[in-house]
């Protein structure tokens, strides 16, 4: 992967396999502690113990298709080859929360990467599920629900080829107004 | 922050409800791009805003975009399917925004298979 924007695709499509609801997408960048924290929790089925602890071999998968899983043991590694750290909390029922920190200014964390795109990607591949994109930066927050939108539009489907390309344009404005100096 | 206002989207809800008048029945075209983890790496995402784009660009309203889950064959991602509906589905490989766009214009409107990069006919069946 070569974008945490990519990352942020691959772990959300893991909550929506998981069947959730509600994905919360979280982008904390702290500029004076020098780190950028992701967040992405659901709603989903979660995991049991043994699940917990083989989710982050990369011979484990839950899929038949193939042997091997990648999506979580790429995610970690790519947060510690920046000084970050990788957590996950997991209940069974009630969802699971992937919380990880990286170096901001160390030279191999990787760039955030096209957000619209990807949040654009998950609503097309998903329409019934709600997601909510918040990022913070420089003391200001940028945030997208799609349950808002969801609401005004009515009977038009949020998937539409016009409200996409709003939503799109919305997070890029809403990307530089955050990193934006004055 | 958000610049997302109302007025905008009650105007794309006028145009939809438009555009809807106008056609009758359903998608033509099921068109779906695989998002596993293999796919996203290898440019599955860029694939589908190519698709997103060319369908903008030409106006068509009858063709329905989702994604997937990864089929096994990871070494051949990115993986597009493009049904038309009562034909056989046809899986394309290694695809790429320009292969994406070809496909778009040959395939999808005019029905031409675009036999290169083609990887099999037919669903997938999950042992």
């Amino acid at each position: 992967m070569l974008e945490l924007s990519k990352h942020i695709l691959d772990i959300a499509e893991n909550s929506i396999r998981a069947g959730c609801r509600k994905v919360l997408i979280t982008v904390i960048e702290d500029l004076k502690a020098d780190t950028l924290t992701l967040e992405i929790s659901d709603d989903g089925k979660g995991m049991n113990g043994d699940e917990i602890e083989r989710a982050l071999d990369p011979f484990y998968t839950t899929k038949k298709v193939r042997r091997v899983g990648l999506g979580l043991p790429m995610l970690k590694l790519a947060a510690e080859l920046t000084g970050g750290s990788f957590r996950m909390d997991s209940q069974e029922g009630r969802g699971t929360t992937v919380n990880v920190t990286f170096g901001h200014s160390h030279i191999d964390r990787q760039p955030l990467g096209d957000v619209g795109l990807t949040m654009v990607s998950l609503i097309i591949g998903s329409p019934q599920v709600d997601f909510v994109y918040t990022h913070k930066k420089n003391g200001r927050q940028y945030r997208l629900d799609t349950r808002d939108i969801r609401r005004e539009l009515g009977d038009v489907p949020i998937e539409h080829v016009e409200v996409l390309s709003l939503i799109r344009s919305d997070i890029d404005q809403g990307m530089r107004d955050l990193s934006a100096t004055e | 922050m958000a610049k997302l206002t109302i007025e905008d989207l009650k105007k794309i809800k006028e145009k939809v409800h438009i555009d809807t008048a106008l056609r009758e029945g359903g998608a033509r075209v099921k068109v779906t791009v695989h998002m596993g983890t293999c796919g996203i790496a290898s440019g599955a995402r860029e694939v589908l805003d190519a698709l997103m784009n060319v369908i903008a660009e030409d106006g068509v309203s009858d063709v329905a975009v989702t994604t997937s889950g990864c089929m096994g064959l990871c070494s051949r991602e990115p993986l597009v399917t493009v049904e038309v509906i009562g034909k056989e589905p046809i899986k394309y490989e290694y695809m790429n925004p320009n292969k994406m766009r070809q496909v778009f214009k040959r395939h999808i409107i005019k029905g031409e298979i675009q036999t290169p990069f083609v990887l099999a006919k037919g669903a997938e069946i999950v042992k």
